[in-house]
């Protein structure tokens, strides 16, 4: 990646492993992935994918005896895969923001909003008390919450849904960090209000010049919000792209496969194409290319080596298809 | 499917209403002075189901639709109303079995799936000796697109997609001519979501089952019905042939779902939305309930309910506004 430089995040070759009894499993590996200032970089794939794990590894939020254990983690220009926990707890809300999927949960119920963002404020900012409360209310006037002045001391419950997220992502954009987390910020919510929140990000995004790592398992949002999408299949990357060229011309055949059977509300069909099987579990990874057993070009090579991945396009994709002649 | 108007309704419902009592506890209300509430989950609808088609009910979450849902299968009695069902092949009233939108809850962890599978056959009667039963729990294993041998092992070892084929042979168990579906694929992950919704499309072939289906999602809802019906806060805003509801929207709430909906083909990056949440339906707006946020709302509108008029195109619409278009425009 010739722009790693511009990046905001570069992840390279991450590769974390959960150690048990019966074994280590690896649920991420060989993750590589960076994104630029201003950017919506959309994570999709099925659950147990990988992709919030992608995220938490990220925030170094992997809970224990789970471990990064290779690869590196580039914010700007710090490493952030070595820092200890003290460390890490500098560099959460204050340079990594996050946006969690239920708006009820990641705000505490006894609180007000405003003393939720000023305490945050003034944890990452040194500001004091009347500065802090003018900025939570700026922020909640950024997100689109009318009348900030008398919202900013309510308690989340008199809010609803939709201004409930509002009120996680100015939290997020508290201390204003290069790079946002959100993982699935729509999904608990009603598709009207789905759709304001996807134009209050992308709008914040462009404004502030944020980087966003949006994860979701809807192509509808990844469709409307991001700029370049990574698709993660059993913990590995397997195509990633502007956003264009992997929903329209998929390159990969799970990434084919998924955008076909998704129902379309253009035409209809009698019969949706469909993937047979499901996602293989961590510990039962076949050989090869792990879709292998799903895919119907797979070949001798596929169920013997396992592909990286390979430029084509404007993006990659890790599939021996690519690569020249047949699998 | 194109004639489904014509043909005998399954399932007749007039008039249905069902009231939640959410008064806070008696002394409460004595000490704080407060009076009884009441919620109107489901507010005077009307609809049918024709034999062997598919009406779905979509909506935003709280607008009563899995309410809907729990009336017609019995789960609640209803307040006022009726829902009649049409004699179905033996001449008694059709029977209904529900699929649940949670297949990790609605299967009991500790049985094996065969007995989960056996337990309405055990139950209704509906097989002599236990040979049968086996019989009959293999025979829809493998109906639903599972091995026999599945019938052994424990809902745990299942992923979510099978899981949710397991609750579907379960219902299909006792022969029921009549499914209901509470958002079935919701907890499931597309790849798997298009499995199951080709299943069901191909028991409705097989078995002539009719079908209502609950989602919030409108591009499962076009694929799997004939027709559509799109309720707010209790009430059936508008209901009509899934083509003719998705070409020409007549009701404005209608009209802002379908532009909500995130688009692949199509996405719209960059438009602008009008704001504006559903109303609590504790207190709901007067007139017609969704005047707060419609963008062509008069003065009238919040001051009468809106009457459910039908339209020429056999579309049912409960708009002051909505207007017949001439045939052919």
């Amino acid at each position: 990646m010739g722009e790693a430089e511009k990046a905001v995040i570069d992840v390279r070759n991450l590769k974390v492993e959960f150690p048990g009894r019966r074994g280590t499993v690896t649920p991420l590996s060989d993750i590589s992935l960076s994104i630029r200032a201003g950017e919506i970089l959309g994570v999709v794939g099925e659950s147990g994918a990988g992709k919030s794990m992608t995220g938490l590894a990220i925030q170094g939020l992997l809970e224990r005896p789970g471990r990064i254990s290779g690869g590196e983690i580039w914010l700007g220009d710090r490493r952030i895969d070595t820092l200890d926990d003290r460390a890490m707890e500098q560099i959460r809300g204050r340079e990594i923001g996050a946006i969690f999927q239920d708006p009820l949960t990641s705000l505490n119920p006894l609180f007000t909003v405003g003393s939720q963002l000023t305490e945050t404020i003034r944890l990452h900012l040194s500001m004091g008390k009347v500065e802090a409360r003018a900025r939570a209310v700026q922020l909640l006037r950024d997100v689109g919450i009318p009348a900030p002045e008398e919202r900013i001391d309510h308690y989340p419950h008199q809010f609803s849904g939709g201004m409930r997220q509002r009120v996680v992502i100015a939290l997020a954009l508290s201390a204003s960090p290069k790079l946002i987390i959100a993982d699935e910020p729509t999904t608990a919510l009603d598709v009207s209000i789905q759709a304001q929140i996807i134009s209050l990000l992308r709008r914040l995004c462009k404004e502030k010049q944020t980087a966003v790592m949006l994860v979701t398992h809807d192509m509808g949002v990844i469709a409307e919000a991001a700029d370049r999408v990574a698709v993660m299949y059993a913990g590995r990357l397997i195509e990633i792209g502007p956003v264009e060229q992997v929903l329209h011309a998929p390159r990969h055949p799970y990434t084919q496969g998924l955008m076909a059977s998704i129902p379309s509300l253009g035409a209809r069909v009698v019969k949706l194409n469909q993937i047979d099987g499901s996602m293989p579990r961590l510990d039962a990874i076949p050989a090869g290319c792990a879709f292998n057993p799903r895919c119907v070009y797979a070949g001798s090579r596929c169920l013997r080596d396992r592909p990286e991945l390979i430029p084509v396009g404007d993006g990659a994709s890790a599939c021996w298809l690519n690569a020249g002649g047949t699998a | 499917m194109t004639t489904s108007a014509q043909k005998k309704p399954a399932l007749t419902v007039n008039g249905l209403v069902k009231t939640f009592d959410v008064s806070a506890p008696w002394l409460n209300r004595v000490i704080e002075r407060k009076p009884r509430q009441f919620v109107q989950a489901v507010n005077d609808i009307d609809f049918t189901v024709p034999a062997g088609g598919c009406l779905s009910i979509v909506g935003e979450s709280g607008c009563g639709k899995s309410t809907v849902a729990r009336l017609v299968t019995g789960l609640h009695r209803a307040s006022a109303g009726e829902i009649r069902f049409a004699p179905g092949r033996a001449g008694a009233p059709l029977s209904a079995q529900m699929i649940f939108q949670d297949p990790y809850a609605s299967l009991n962890p500790r049985w094996r799936v065969k007995n989960i599978i056996a337990e309405p056959l055990r139950e209704l009667k509906l097989r002599d000796t236990s040979a049968e039963v086996i019989e009959r729990v293999e025979e829809l294993l493998l109906t639903v697109g599972l091995s026999a041998s599945d019938g052994e092992k424990f809902p745990h070892e299942f992923s979510g997609g099978q899981r949710q084929r397991i609750s579907i042979a379960r219902a299909l168990a006792s022969e029921p001519e009549f499914l209901v579906c509470d958002e079935p694929t919701s907890a499931l992950d597309v790849s798997v979501q298009a499995q199951v919704l080709n299943l069901m499309r191909r028991l409705q072939d097989e078995l002539g089952l009719t079908y209502l289906f609950i989602s919030h999602d409108m591009s499962v809802v076009r694929h799997m019905s004939d027709r559509i019906a799109v309720m707010y806060l209790g009430r059936i805003v508008e209901e009509g042939d899934t083509e003719e509801l998705f070409a020409r929207p007549r009701h404005p709430y209608t009209q802002l779902l379908l532009q909500t909906i995130p688009n692949i083909t199509a996405p719209r990056r960059d438009r602008e939305l009008a704001t504006g949440e559903v109303p609590s339906p504790l207190k709901p707006p007067s007139g017609c309930t969704f005047h707060p946020r419609c963008p062509i709302a008069t003065a009238r509108c919040s001051a009468e309910v809106p009457a459910v008029r039908a339209l020429a195109n056999g579309t049912r619409v409960a708009c002051h506004l909505a207007v017949d278009e001439p045939a052919g425009a």
